[in-house]
């Protein structure tokens, strides 16, 4: 077990900025910053638990039905993350929505279990999971926490920047996901920019 | 939405809810599959194709397999089971039928199986509890107005290839701002139904 398996995913090969992958559920969800932590939080328990999965049974999916196989997996966790959202959290559970049981469809996941759990142990996979998952997460509470201060004038639920700012709506509606994740890259690769100078 | 004619459901899903600029599905395509009108209209087409499909074919299994036997639960993976053998169905079908055709969309067919859109699709169907000709006219109809939003993305992003970008903005950002500024002009149809 290598711990650079965990830290990877987690900002040099970031699922969000650096692989862009996963874009769906990116901007559809992060309308406000708990929104991102909850889409963030299952999808991660979705990854670990299905890359721990899939390289335990690594060894007995042929080949060629693998796909199929990998997908199977990775919707019984879905399911499972979904019933355990509805029953606990339930407020989380309506504002995520569709975007809940669209986790199976999240590349992230199935590249993940493609490209590193079918060829690794239980262990580094386990850490690889929970690694690209709070990258995931990450992006996805920083994406959160700018639109919802610019759109809505508040974090976490939290007013901070009083009843005079003018709430810039269209930041927490659609368009506002493009632009804020646009600006977001432009800004990372700036700084990659300046790094390489 | 459970009695909505047929002409609301189709400026709903083509206009104010498009799927791509509204609703946030299959943007993966959206982004990865439009950088020339060409290659953006063929993955339209193939997406169409497998969505009324898809559509049509999980309203069946939804009601005539998961509800009578008290299976709901399973919705998600049954969905996403039946879709990804649709996908490798029709594309050996098209293989044997239409060799042309197949030639035209054959290397969109695998990426259609995890375009969150499908199964976005048949989920959305079932939650507006539609029934048979509202599934196929709503599936039909969602997935012309990814077409058209992927198109006009693709003419666009053609434009901006010769253009001169600041260097950060360079790649997916400009792309992201120009699908916001879509984005903007889609929201205008709000209201229309």
């Amino acid at each position: 077990m290598k711990l650079s398996n965990l830290t990877n995913g987690i900002i040099k090969e970031n699922p969000i900025f650096v692989q862009l992958l996963g874009m769906c559920p990116t901007l559809a969800v992060t309308t406000s910053a708990i929104n991102g932590i909850g889409m963030g939080l299952a999808t991660t328990a979705v990854l670990a638990s299905s890359n721990v999965a899939i390289a335990l049974l690594r060894k007995f999916i042929p080949a060629q039905v693998r796909i199929p196989a990998f997908v199977v997996v990775i919707s019984t966790f879905v399911t499972v993350v979904g019933m355990l959202m509805e029953a606990f959290l339930p407020a989380l559970f309506s504002s995520l929505g569709l975007f809940i049981p669209l986790i199976v469809v999240n590349c992230i996941i199935l590249a993940r279990a493609e490209a590193f759990a079918s060829k690794n142990g239980v262990g580094d996979s386990l850490l690889d999971g929970i690694g690209m998952g709070l990258g995931f997460t990450l992006a996805l509470v920083i994406l959160g926490s700018v639109r919802e201060l610019i759109g809505n004038g508040s974090l976490f639920g939290a007013a901070l920047l009083g009843a005079n700012y003018q709430p810039a709506l269209i930041m927490i509606l659609p368009p506002g996901g493009f632009l804020a994740l646009g600006l977001l890259l432009a800004l990372y690769n700036s700084y990659q920019i300046k790094k390489a100078k | 939405m459970e009695n909505a004619s047929i002409f609301v459901i189709m400026v709903s899903a083509i206009l104010v809810n498009n799927f791509v600029l509204s609703r946030f599905l299959g943007i993966c395509p959206f982004l990865g599959v439009s950088k020339q009108v060409e290659t953006a209209f063929g993955m339209g087409m193939a997406v169409t194709f497998v969505i009324t499909l898809a559509g049509t074919l999980t309203y069946f299994v939804h009601y005539y397999l998961l509800v009578p036997f008290g299976l709901e639960y399973l919705q998600t993976a049954a969905f996403i089971l039946v879709i990804a053998s649709l996908v490798q169905f029709v594309e050996i079908v098209l293989q044997k039928m239409s060799p042309t055709l197949y030639q035209a969309l054959g290397v969109f067919l695998p990426l259609i199986t995890t375009n969150c859109a499908v199964l976005g699709l048949a989920l959305l169907n079932i939650q507006y509890k539609f029934g048979l000709v509202q599934t196929i006219f709503h599936s039909f109809f969602a997935a012309i107005g990814f077409s058209l939003a992927i198109v006009l993305f693709a003419g666009i992003r053609e434009k901006l290839e010769t253009s001169d970008v600041p260097a950060p903005f360079k790649g997916f950002p400009i792309a992201l701002v120009t699908a916001s500024l879509m984005s903007i002009a889609f929201l205008g149809f709000t209201g229309l139904v």
